[in-house]
């Protein structure tokens, strides 16, 4: 059995030296000035200018911003996106009512409606959140709806024959039902939730991280740009990380 | 019944506009928006910037669909290669796409290689795991039947491998088509000076909410015509199975 672990060691420091080769490529191209260096930094200046956001503590309060704006946008989709998914999923009505202007907002860009949201809420936190939540709402809907439509006929029988309410059923039988593809959608939305508010924020110039970058692509301060490129890699990487252990944890029992 | 919703909030809307419990300069009214969105498209500026748009679109996923199935070919046949590749893609992956825009910039300028490239990026990912799944499914002995006829590998590739990894990999294309606009209308949003995206932040800058809201509908109708003609077109080449 031991061996298991050192193959899978073996290869993540196989994919780790592949990594490392790609930085080097990435500094010997810099180094080169295969491409204008005033554009294009190589990782050595990158990461300095980034470890001097953290010392500086200059970086947390734009990163905090942006966190705050994307957490708030992705919580509200959430919300609504599993209340909707669940009252179309269990009502006719409710389904024929709603589902074909769903079906018509869905492919918008959340991006899209940025110009809108601006001339009726103006420039402010409010109207980012806004607008994440649009474009986050969607994964989760369908999520919930497709959680919440597929019960086992048994499950509703059995509902049926305890003498449960809608609600009691749709709590104690159909959530449980939907928490997998809620959860699936609600992994989707956090990846759009950060792509949408760094769009707004640069649109918007709201102080946060997005913000921060188009100024210094305006001052042309290219160690900036990739400084916060890797900010938000890392940040994406993590709420990826996190949801899908929670994920993972809150699913056990299946 | 569909239709209800949609006819009672623009009805509201209207009413609501003219007693002016809404302000006119950000929700404008439904009348008004109609008149707008009929004057663009009748002046050609609509049609315009939708073809500006649709060009930037179309060369980001040609961009990707090339890189993205020509690498996952490769990382899909040699598992290896996947395994080291695994952290570098781990680690560019989550990366927005809308990071990209200021770097972007700075390298293109104001272009449709801009926005091509911001999207190219977003669009390559799906491509690419696709194709590496795909590819890995493509029954073994295929490969073997083509090894003994003595093929090339690169003609392996095209005559074994793509074509029974092809499902997939439209799957995968048909995600990164509505991705490549929806990325491309956001940097047009956000800097770039052409496309239905500039369209609108234009028009809400010089606060002409009618063309703002006209456009918003007019993208909608575009993205979702995207939809549902990828839907269709998928289902009619994939009928031979």
């Amino acid at each position: 059995m031991a061996a298991l672990p050192m193959k899978r060691a073996g290869w993540f420091l196989i994919s780790l030296l592949c990594f490392a080769a790609m930085l080097v490529a990435w500094k010997l191209a810099a180094d080169a000035k295969l491409i204008n260096p005033l554009w294009f930094p190589g990782p050595d200046r990158s990461f300095s200018k980034l470890w001097e956001w953290i010392s500086s503590g200059s970086l947390w309060s734009p990163l905090a911003q942006t966190v705050w704006r994307m957490f708030a946008g992705w919580l509200l989709a959430c919300g609504v996106g599993i209340t909707l998914g669940a009252a179309i999923a269990s009502s006719a009505f409710a389904r024929r009512l709603l589902q074909p202007s769903a079906e018509f907002l869905r492919p918008l860009p959340a991006s899209a409606i940025l110009p809108p949201a601006i001339l009726v809420l103006g420039f402010s936190d409010a109207m980012i959140v806004f607008v994440v939540a649009f474009g986050c709402v969607w994964p989760v809907l369908l999520g919930a709806i497709h959680g919440f439509g597929n019960l086992d006929q048994r499950l509703g029988e059995v509902s049926r024959l305890l003498n449960l309410s809608s609600w009691q059923r749709a709590w104690k039988f159909q959530l449980p039902n939907a928490l997998p593809d809620v959860f699936a959608g609600m992994r989707v939305s956090i990846s759009i939730a950060l792509i949408v508010t760094v769009a707004s924020e640069m649109l918007s110039s709201q102080p946060g991280i997005g913000y921060l970058m188009l100024v210094a692509a305006r001052a042309f301060r290219s160690a900036d740009i990739f400084a916060g490129i890797i900010v938000l890699g890392v940040l994406g990487f993590l709420t990826n990380y996190v949801t899908q252990k929670l994920e993972d944890r809150l699913l056990r029992w299946r | 019944m569909g239709a209800v919703l949609p006819v009672v909030v623009l009805a509201l809307w209207e009413m609501l506009s003219r007693a002016e419990v809404l302000s006119e300069d950000g929700f404008s009214r439904p009348s008004r928006f109609v008149v707008a969105g009929a004057k663009a498209l009748a002046d050609g500026t609509l049609l315009e910037q939708t073809a500006q748009t649709f060009a930037a679109a179309t060369e980001a996923l040609l961009i990707a669909a090339v890189a993205g199935i020509a690498i996952g070919a490769i990382l899909g046949l040699f598992k290896p290669l996947e395994r080291a590749a695994q952290l570098t893609i781990d680690a560019l992956r989550p990366i927005p796409s809308v990071a990209l825009i200021p770097l972007s910039l700075l390298l293109f300028g104001f272009s449709r290689n801009m926005s091509a490239a911001v999207a190219a990026f977003a669009c390559f990912w799906p491509i690419l795991l696709v194709t590496i799944s795909a590819v890995r499914g493509v029954d073994g002995r295929l490969i073997e039947v083509g090894r003994l006829l003595g093929f090339s590998f690169a003609r392996i590739i095209v005559k074994f491998a793509l074509p029974a990894a092809l499902p997939g990999i439209l799957v995968g294309i048909r995600v990164s088509a509505g991705i490549a606009i929806v990325v491309t209308v956001t940097t047009e949003i956000v800097t770039n000076p052409r496309g239905l995206g500039f369209a609108m932040t234009m028009a809400a800058q010089s606060l002409q909410a009618d063309l703002v809201w006209a456009t918003l509908m007019w993208v909608g109708v575009i993205g979702w015509l995207v939809n549902w003609s990828l839907e269709r077109l998928e289902r009619r080449w994939l009928r031979y199975r």
